[in-house]
């Protein structure tokens, strides 16, 4: 028995011809470094955003939240339109993202086509993901606004321009498709087989099985795939800086141009002329920040509310 | 054992080159590395000036880095580079903030084009300073509204709104535009001032000269302002515009020219041409400067950068035509060099 405990200590020491070096320890040290690192970033990333908006938010406090004014030249800077946009064009991604993603994955893990024609298929869905998002914006630009502009001029009784709100949705909700279709298809096909064949047997069709069952089993993976999509939205800036139109305000429709958080961050960085612009620029990043932090907050929560349920 | 060898070779082979670069490397510490930072306006002949003077001038190498206007104040002001370049010059309250005297050059001019995308409309299209402010407020919001027609009786305008566009993002571009802009229509001056970002009361942003440009050519119906090279390189359609002698003039170099010929430059160098007299004028046309310290601390890069300024106000002007950038005049170059000898 004790011999067995030196073998085993022993398994865990690097030889080097000086001697032996206690390799557990060692690495123990580098995991924990490391672990605390990504802590200690972001948590000095969030100081130091925090404390550059501390002009803004003594001179506008929870005004900021409320107005929608921005306005450079005098001073005056209100974040509301911003914050709608950001959560409207997240929104409306998710709504054309989730059903199609989903529709995704089921179609890539049941048998209606072999799997020599499903794995290219599969294959091409992440390949969207490689795709740089200035490529999506230019794309937005030079071909999916032209093509929609006749149905988005029809539907605002001629008053839209192809950029807003719902362009940018549009094309957030492509660029969101490989995280939330590839991570469910993971998902769906790690449900034990077992569980899919016992329904089956006891007589559910197959579309019974996959709403019954294989959705509501995979339901903690499925939301997670969607809160990260969920963040890549949220966070998304070039491509939709290119399409939404860029028009601090809340817009009157969907097919008004609005803008985000992140597109006004990229667009008015370099220029913000006075510390109070700069710090009304820091202000948004960080509710963003926030935004961001209370979504995958309320996916961790319903996330464990389904499996508690479950259990 | 064999991979001994090889780590011993590889770093036989490192020491070799160390050994033969360093003279290099020497020869490069001599050398005169001058770093900049600002505008994005003036970048194409700034870049132009740096690549032809090192040329010349091997032993000077200048670095500049395209950030924005107000980076380029910011760096100034906090001495992190040996100049700095904007399309607004500094204001009072920036030129306070700074440890030192800073002095404005004015390096070169441009003009700002309006561009538009009305179907089968050529370029000339003349819009008076009254139907111009009108269509930046929101007033004229169709191409076939009687103040634009007006002005065009031959031109065939289509019953479609009007999209107006605009930068999103902070420029010297919006500076110009929207000072000319208040020097022509107190109700802009009144709504909206002229500034680097303003509050638009319409209109599409779009991300640098480029962007609306591209934005413009992509969405019928619309109108935008660029710099006048971006419009020329990409053979946009522009709007003849109405001076303040009432013409109608085309964006050109002359008309920039023309438009600078009669202003009268204070001791600083700091003037905006909001609304430029003379009948070639072209109504909507600004500086660009270059700002630097009048007491640098390092003695042989201020030797160096005179050099430099020298040189791009004399040679250096002759290359900003084909860039389509408008010479300045001898008589304002002559006041900067003034300046430019204060550099200690």
């Amino acid at each position: 028995m004790t011999q067995l405990t030196r073998k085993e200590e022993a398994s865990a020491e690097i030889f080097t011809p000086q001697g032996t070096l206690p390799a557990d320890p060692i690495f123990n040290n580098v995991v924990k470094v490391a672990g605390l690192a990504v802590i200690g970033v972001l948590i000095w990333i969030t100081l130091v955003v925090a404390g550059d908006s501390l002009p803004a938010i003594r001179q506008f406090g929870f005004g900021f939240l409320t107005d929608s004014n921005w306005d450079p030249n005098s001073d005056q800077f209100g974040g509301l339109s911003f914050v709608f946009g950001t959560v409207a064009t997240a929104l409306i991604a998710m709504a054309f993202a989730i059903p199609i993603g989903l529709g995704i994955a089921i179609f890539l893990t049941e048998d209606f086509l072999p799997e020599a024609v499903l794995t290219p298929i599969s294959f091409m869905v992440e390949l969207l993901a490689a795709i740089p998002s200035v490529v999506y914006g230019l794309w937005g630009i030079f071909v999916m606004i032209p093509i929609l502009r006749p149905l988005l001029q029809w539907l605002s009784g001629g008053s839209s321009s192809g950029y807003g709100l719902f362009t940018a949705g549009l094309l957030l909700s492509i660029m969101v498709l490989p995280t939330v279709a590839s991570i469910s298809r993971e998902v769906l096909k790690s449900i034990p087989r077992s569980l899919r064949n016992a329904s089956l047997a006891l007589g559910a069709t197959r579309w019974e099985t996959i709403f019954r069952v294989m959705i509501p089993a995979g339901t903690s993976g499925i939301v997670g795939a969607c809160v990260l999509g969920l963040g890549r939205a949220l966070g998304e800036t070039m491509a939709v800086t290119m399409v939404i139109g860029n028009a601090p305000e809340i817009p009157k429709s969907i097919f008004a141009p609005a803008y985000t958080i992140a597109a006004v961050l990229a667009n008015e960085f370099g220029e913000a002329s006075g510390e109070l612009h700069l710090s009304s620029l820091f202000f948004a990043g960080f509710l963003l920040f926030v935004i961001t932090l209370l979504v995958n907050i309320l996916a961790e929560i319903f996330v464990r509310r389904v499996s508690l349920e479950r259990q | 054992m064999q991979t001994q060898k090889w780590t011993r070779r590889a770093f036989a082979t490192l020491v070799a080159l160390i050994a033969i670069a360093s003279p290099i490397a020497l020869q490069a510490a001599n050398a005169l590395d001058l770093n900049g930072a600002g505008a994005t306006f003036p970048e194409p002949l700034y870049k132009k000036w740096f690549f032809e003077y090192n040329k010349k001038n091997p032993d000077v190498k200048i670095n500049y880095q395209a950030i924005g206007s107000g980076g380029g104040i910011n760096q100034i002001t906090k001495k992190t580079v040996d100049f700095g370049a904007s399309d607004a010059a500094m204001t009072d309250e920036e030129l306070a903030k700074a440890p030192g005297k800073i002095l404005m050059l004015p390096m070169t001019s441009g003009a700002v084009a309006v561009t538009y995308n009305v179907g089968g409309v050529p370029s000339g299209l003349k819009l008076d300073r009254e139907t111009l402010a009108g269509i930046y407020r929101g007033r004229i919001v169709k191409w076939n509204d009687p103040k634009i027609a007006k002005t065009n009786p031959d031109v065939k305008l289509p019953n479609q709104s009007i999209s107006v566009v605009r930068r999103a993002d902070g420029s010297g571009t919006t500076f110009i535009f929207t000072n000319h802009l208040s020097a022509i229509s107190p109700e802009w001056k009144r709504d909206v001032g002229s500034g680097k970002s303003v509050k638009w009361p319409v209109g599409l942003g779009a991300k640098g000269n480029d962007g609306v440009a591209a934005q413009v050519q992509q969405t019928p119906g619309s109108i935008g302002y660029i710099e006048s090279a971006y419009a020329s390189q990409n053979k946009l359609p522009v709007a003849t515009l109405q001076n303040l002698e009432g013409k109608f003039v085309a964006p050109s170099i002359e008309g920039v020219s023309a438009a600078l010929e009669g202003t009268k430059f204070p001791e600083n160098l700091r003037v905006f041409v909001a609304d430029p007299d003379g009948p070639k004028s072209y109504p909507i046309v600004g500086l660009t400067w270059l700002l630097v310290y009048d007491k640098m601390d390092d003695k042989a890069k201020a030797d160096g950068l005179k050099k430099f300024l020298d040189w791009a106000l004399t040679d250096g002007q002759k290359y900003a035509p084909a860039l389509e950038y408008a010479p300045l005049p001898a008589s304002l170059l002559k006041l900067v060099k003034q300046s430019v000898a204060q550099v200690q």
